[in-house]
């Protein structure tokens, strides 16, 4: 069974990324999300032109180097496009870098959604404050997801590529919007804070009689004024329910904009694959548009191919009488027989595991076909380069094998 | 290095991605094997550590899923409830259901609860042990990620520091004394010889240090590729390059002989990439090193779980 869905209009990433203004980079840790991003944003803007962002989260040192970039706070860098000018490639766009100051973002925030400035500052001064936003599971994805939409409010650029927080559950984010306008428009916040707003915030609690088992059982786990800090800090973050509703629906409708798509990317691996497929299936559930899929770091094809296995047996079984014949040319380095058959038995072992793991990639890959329908409208292999991404040419490499026509395998045309 | 295995509670944390939860299942496997009685305690709600024994998912409640390895997955409103039940002494009947998701509320935002119903239950499992109430030799905590593992194990602390008084702060003072004593508990760290990995690695280890009370074990290096070529070799392996060798080794062996040298160039080139890391690493942090090889292999059941465990006893001895 192949898995051609003859009417997809979209074969590539290029085409992809020309018709949106937003993609969503997600997937487990250790894929390689954020590079792929970055490696899309800037080929994006190399090659289809405009202006684009790639808003990132955590990048590595040497990716940060890679994008030119020292250090990049909440303020968008521009970083230049000089490894396609090196390529010969006259750039047709800018490329913007910008990196998620989660702190940062959500003094912002509260800033700018409660009702006056005194409770602004009591709301920043509380010690629980800290807590709720650097710890609460969901502070991260919902932080991005609002500089996200804050970012393309402001229409200042044509793409802009966001990588997501590496979250323990990759679907969290994408609930984030929704959780967190539940969570300031729901009964649970008014039913929590009640005693503490009718007693007056002293001490003295008026329970209904739906509240005050769980009062009695909070108490003795936390103690009662433990929960009074608690309640008065949700009394006050209360005050900024209308602005902070009606923003949290609003980047949840940008989520479902057309103009947003999102990008799966995963590894050929048994864990962050099933987590992929899961992704792809719960944006589907969600009727979030999955662009594409992408298979980062892919063994080469060769190592699938008959004749190399031949010549592994070869270089096994042989070695000796080989290894004598190049003694016998003379040729430099080659003049000692036994260590040239030791390498040529090396050079088979070394492809036979290889094999194997890349067997087990291709069976991975094969099994993706039975992803439900509708399923990604593209899928791109990106080849394992044996480096790290430590300068923009590698960059530029990632970028150019995600450009590549889509669903081939992991043959893609790589410039030198 | 061989002391490891001798403590009573080891944590595990790294990055996702490099296979943190295959090595703990390893060492609660490896401890199995010789002779202890094992609680793994998995604490992301993942849900997917039995497998690596070919067992079905597990609950609260311990499993044996292995000879000698009981299982768990943790669940902050199942330890609430034995809490409850058992240290408070509250009576709860029936679900606690609606007031789950109130306290589950309050318990997320407020600093701390959440983790310290994790590792209470940890913590109190060690404990009955250690009084002859239960009999766990060792327990191997599948832990957050580096990024949330500290405040993880911090949590006991935290509390003492920011709840003057009350019930919670009472039962925090036996929970820093366990975490805290060398002799019983370590954390450890997974990585892999790549980027991300070390750097989180060095980072995680030097905020333990400055941060945590909780005593650091050993570093693991898992997928550590294997070195192909010894140096002499190396230069042989580059002679293969001239063009007459080239055709001396097509005559031989076909088309395919382009292959298998291109591969074993690739493999030599991601060793290299990755040494630098692992030396970044070795200088960096000044805890044992534990490499474990790069597996070959196409299936991640019991058979690789006692194949990490295998490489793993052979580090420790």
């Amino acid at each position: 069974m192949t898995s051609a869905t003859p009417t997809q209009p979209q074969p590539s990433l290029a085409a992809l990324l020309s018709t949106r203004e937003v993609v969503v980079f997600c997937g487990s840790g250790g894929v390689g999300k954020t590079s792929t991003a970055a490696a899309s944003a800037l080929t994006a803007a190399a090659r289809l032109g405009g202006k684009v962002l790639v808003l990132t989260i955590d990048p590595a040192r040497r990716l940060a180097d890679a994008l030119g970039l020292e250090a990049f706070g909440n303020v968008a860098r521009r970083v230049p496009l000089d490894a396609y000018a090196e390529l010969g490639v006259e750039p047709r766009g800018e490329l913007w870098a910008a990196m998620l100051d989660t702190k940062r973002s959500w003094d912002d925030l509260v800033l700018r959604h409660a009702p006056d400035e005194a409770t602004a500052y009591r709301i920043l001064d509380n010690r629980m404050y800290h807590n709720v936003t650097s710890r609460f599971v969901q502070s991260h994805d919902y932080i991005a997801m609002e500089r996200l939409y804050e970012v393309h409010a402001s229409g200042d650029y044509d793409l802009i590529v966001i990588d997501t927080p590496p979250t323990r559950n990759a679907i969290d984010f994408l609930e984030a919007p929704a959780r967190m306008a539940d969570f300031f428009g729901g009964r649970l916040l008014r039913w929590l804070t009640m005693p503490y707003r009718i007693g007056g915030g002293r001490g003295g609690r008026m329970f209904n009689a739906a509240s005050k088992p769980f009062y009695q059982m909070a108490d003795r786990v936390l103690g009662s004024q433990f929960l009074q800090d608690i309640a008065e800090f949700f009394l006050n973050f209360q005050s900024m329910y209308a602005g902070f509703v009606e923003r949290a629906h609003a980047v949840e409708q940008l989520l479902h904009d057309r103009r947003t798509t999102f990008a799966v990317v995963t590894t050929l691996e048994g864990a962050p694959l099933r987590e992929a497929e899961t992704f792809c299936r719960e944006l589907a559930a969600r009727d979030f548009d999955l662009g594409a899929l992408v298979l980062n770091k892919v063994l080469p094809e060769y190592l699938l191919s008959p004749d190399g296995e031949h010549a592994a047996d070869v270089f096994e079984r042989d070695g000796d009488p080989i290894a004598d014949e190049l003694a016998a040319t003379g040729l430099p380095g080659l003049d000692d027989a036994p260590s040239t058959a030791r390498v040529l038995r090396t050079l088979a072992d070394s492809f036979r595991n290889y094999e194997v793991v890349a067997r087990r990639e291709a069976e991975l890959r094969n099994e993706l076909t039975r992803l439900a329908p509708p399923g990604p409208e593209v899928i791109v292999s990106v080849p394992a380069f044996p480096a790290d991404i430590d300068d923009a040419r590698a960059l530029v490499r990632i970028g150019e094998a995600l450009f590549a026509t889509g669903a081939t395998g992991a043959t893609g045309t790589i410039a030198p | 290095m061989s002391g490891l295995l001798d403590r009573r509670l080891l944590f595990f944390t790294g990055k996702g991605g490099v296979g943190k939860s295959t090595v703990t299942a390893a060492t609660a496997l490896l401890a199995a094997d010789q002779g202890k009685r094992v609680l793994l305690v998995e604490v992301d709600a993942k849900n997917n550590l039995t497998a690596l024994f070919e067992h079905a998912p597990v609950g609260f409640e311990p499993r044996l899923v292995h000879p000698g390895v009981f299982a768990m997955q943790m669940d902050t409103e199942s330890s609430l409830r034995e809490y409850l039940k058992v240290q408070a002494r509250v009576p709860v009947f029936g679900r606690i259901g609606p007031m789950a998701r109130a306290f589950d509320f309050v318990a997320t935002a407020a600093p701390g609860v959440k983790e310290i119903l994790t590792v209470g239950k940890i913590c109190w499992e060690l404990r009955e042990s250690l009084e002859g109430r239960a009999d766990w030799d060792l327990i191997v905590v599948d832990a957050a990620a580096t990024g949330h593992v500290i405040s993880q194990l911090d949590a006991p602390e935290a509390i003492q520091e920011l709840v003057a008084v009350g019930p919670i702060r009472n039962q925090t003072g036996w929970l820093v004394e366990l975490l805290s004593d060398p002799a019983l508990t370590a954390l450890n760290v997974v990585t892999s010889p790549e980027e991300m990995p070390v750097n989180e690695t060095i980072e995680l280890v030097a905020r333990a240090r400055e941060s945590l009370n909780v005593p650091l074990g050993v570093v693991i290096v898992n997928r550590v590729l294997p070195e192909l070529f010894t140096h002499a070799d190396d230069e042989v392996f580059d002679a293969l390059r001239a063009p007459e060798a080239v055709a001396t080794l097509e005559r031989h062996a076909g088309a395919g002989s382009t292959a298998v040298v291109d591969a074993a160039r690739l493999a030599v080139s991601m060793r290299r990439s990755r040494s630098v890391h692992l030396s970044e690493l070795r200088d960096a942090v000044d805890l044992p090193l534990l490499l474990l090889p790069y597996l070959f292999v196409r299936d991640h059941g019991l058979r690789v779980t006692r194949m990490v465990a295998e490489a793993l006893g052979q580090e420790l001895t």
